[in-house]
């Protein structure tokens, strides 16, 4: 009796550390949002029918103007990858935020594993729940309007999308650090950058329609050269309005990946010590 | 002896009705502007302010810029221009009075406390409108001066037809409130995607009123839902007053003279009134029933 005791005791205490902690703390804040996310049928509604409005009537604008039909195709792949800068403003950079308003972010601090594990399933499960709502928008959006695609390569085009990622996730990261130490703004500044990143990025148009200089700038928003390097690649007119060269812009993408998700790392060990410092871990103006 | 059959009781009450309806609009006026502007300083809330209206004209302008070579003189650039420009009040007015609730029953939870104080709460919702209108009010006058200054946006202030466009303007205004209204009311029933609610509702409105382009360019399918929309005519008759010839230049209401577009607008925003008091009532109504007034969500 007392050996039973004993072996279910140590199997109670086998706790996972180090790398293993690391890895299920990422699963496990990952699970919420592929899983839970599903169980909401009707999000998946509002999340494809909000971005396919703007699609839809930035499509209606070039054919009012008569647009080559490419316009529309970039219209399109634009708009599936507003979710994913939706997602990463919404969901990774004021993440900390809402817990903190809602009181959860204290019980992560308290917890044994790492923040940057709960940063990094936060941004995995992002990815993986928005990359269905984004390949549903492509999906309708192209059938709606006829668009046509020519692959040049698919190798390029899986490095572009997932380096995209990894910077933009990275990026969301960092940013999830700084809006630590937000309060009531935090709301206010994400909705300050949605708009102005589809007009710097070039969600709705190339990039190189501005000047060089600007382009270069806006690069710093992995979005930028991803999508411009994935309408190169799918669209047959896509070199031509191109910023930078595929290659160049994959290069570009890894020293961003690196940088961002480095600096996530610096920022958030650093802001978390200033936010317990300034107690601004449990605070709640609204 | 009074002979109306009005007690002195009844006309002090009647009085303080009409006082309490004033008086829930301006409060709420003041509260929706702190709410609103005090979590930054000034210079940070006015870049705020026009930056988002600002880049929104800016993807219209980029795009039509590079199909275009720049041709901002066509009829159609001033077209998409001021109807993108003014539907900042939709936006603005509409959403933000059915914001209000969302915000003061999930966020502040205070919701219930409105109801039990000495308030009438349309009033006081419309009042909370009034500071989103203020902030898209300049958002407004920042993007056409804007146009007028950096893209030939041709609008000749002599030439403005100023009592049909102030007219137009306060008409649309209180329409967007009854729609906001309508919002309101709903959003007082549901849990789920309320906060998508005024965006989504928007969202629809920018496709199908023919905002940014003529209605023509809509699949004839879907165009009819323009015409039933009071923003359609809305945006027409603004357009008009402040540019005549746009009207000449698409067949969209061509037909129609601003006196039958103001006639239209008038009917419309009348059925949108009439609609927004009997929705908002039974939504109300049905909200106390169930027990949804002080519900938190956390969704």
């Amino acid at each position: 009796m007392s050996d039973r005791i004993s072996a279910l005791g140590q199997l109670r205490a086998k706790k996972a550390t180090g790398f293993m902690l690391s890895i299920k703390t990422v699963i496990a804040r990952a699970y919420p949002r592929v899983i839970g996310a599903q169980r909401e049928k009707s999000w998946m509604f509002f999340d494809v029918f909000l971005p396919m409005l703007a699609v839809s009537a930035y499509v209606f604008v070039y054919r009012a103007i008569n647009a080559p039909k490419e316009y529309i195709g970039f219209v399109v792949v634009g708009g599936a990858m507003t979710a994913f800068w939706l997602n990463v403003l919404w969901s990774m950079s004021s993440q900390l935020y809402w817990e903190k308003e809602q009181g959860n972010l204290s019980l992560y601090i308290m917890a044994p594993n790492s923040m940057m594990a709960i940063l990094l399933g936060m941004a995995l499960g992002g990815m993986l729940m928005t990359a269905l709502r984004a390949a549903a928008i492509l999906a309708l959006g192209s059938l709606l309007f006829n668009v046509e695609y020519e692959v040049a390569s698919f190798w390029q085009l899986f490095a572009v999308f997932l380096l995209t990622m990894v910077a933009l996730y990275g990026m969301g990261m960092m940013s999830a650090s700084l809006f630590l130490l937000l309060s009531r703004e935090a709301w206010h500044l994400a909705n300050l950058a949605q708009e102005p990143i589809y007009l710097v990025s070039g969600f709705y148009f190339p990039i190189s329609s501005f000047s060089f200089w600007i382009a270069a700038g806006a690069s710093l928003i992995p979005l930028t050269l991803g999508l411009d390097a994935m309408r190169q690649l799918v669209f047959p007119s896509g070199p031509a309005l191109g910023f930078l060269t595929v290659n160049t812009e994959i290069l570009l993408l890894v020293v961003l990946s690196v940088v961002f998700v480095l600096g996530a790392r610096f920022l958030l060990v650093h802001l978390e010590k200033l936010a317990i410092r300034e107690g601004r871990l449990t605070e709640s103006r609204r | 002896m009074d002979t109306s059959g009005i007690t002195p009781h009844k006309r002090v009450m009647e009085r303080a009705a009409g006082r309490g309806f004033w008086r829930s609009f301006r409060t709420a006026t003041w509260l929706g502007w702190q709410i609103e502007s005090n979590w930054t300083d000034p210079f940070l809330f006015a870049i705020y302010s026009f930056i988002k209206p600002i880049s929104t004209a800016a993807i219209l302008v980029v795009m039509y810029g590079i199909i275009t070579q720049g041709n901002f003189e066509s009829p159609i650039f001033t077209y998409m221009y001021l109807g993108n420009a003014f539907y900042i009040y939709v936006g603005a007015v509409m959403a933000g009075v059915s914001w209000a609730v969302i915000d003061d029953r999930e966020h502040y939870k205070t919701l219930k406390y409105m109801y039990v104080a000495p308030i009438n709460i349309p009033m006081y919702l419309c009042g909370r409108g009034v500071a989103k209108f203020i902030v898209g009010t300049i958002s407004v006058l920042i993007t056409i001066v804007f146009g007028m200054l950096f893209l030939h946006l041709r609008i000749e202030l002599a030439e403005v037809k100023w009592p049909l466009f102030f007219l137009a303007l306060i008409i649309g205004v209180f329409m967007l409130a009854m729609m906001g209204l309508i919002l309101a009311g709903v959003t007082l029933l549901i849990a789920h995607h309320v906060w998508f609610l005024g965006e989504g509702v928007a969202g629809a409105l920018y496709l199908f009123s023919g905002a940014i382009f003529p209605l023509e360019v809509l699949p004839p399918a879907i165009r009819w839902i323009g015409y039933v929309i009071p923003i359609t005519y809305w945006l027409e008759l603004l357009r008009r007053s402040l540019v005549g010839e746009v009207a000449d230049a698409f067949p969209t209401l061509q037909n129609l003279s601003n006196e039958q577009i103001l006639g239209i607008l008038i009917g419309l925003t009348i059925i949108f009134t009439v609609l927004a008091i009997f929705v908002f009532r039974w939504a109300e109504l049905r909200a106390k029933e169930l027990g949804l007034i002080d519900m938190v969500t956390n969704y």
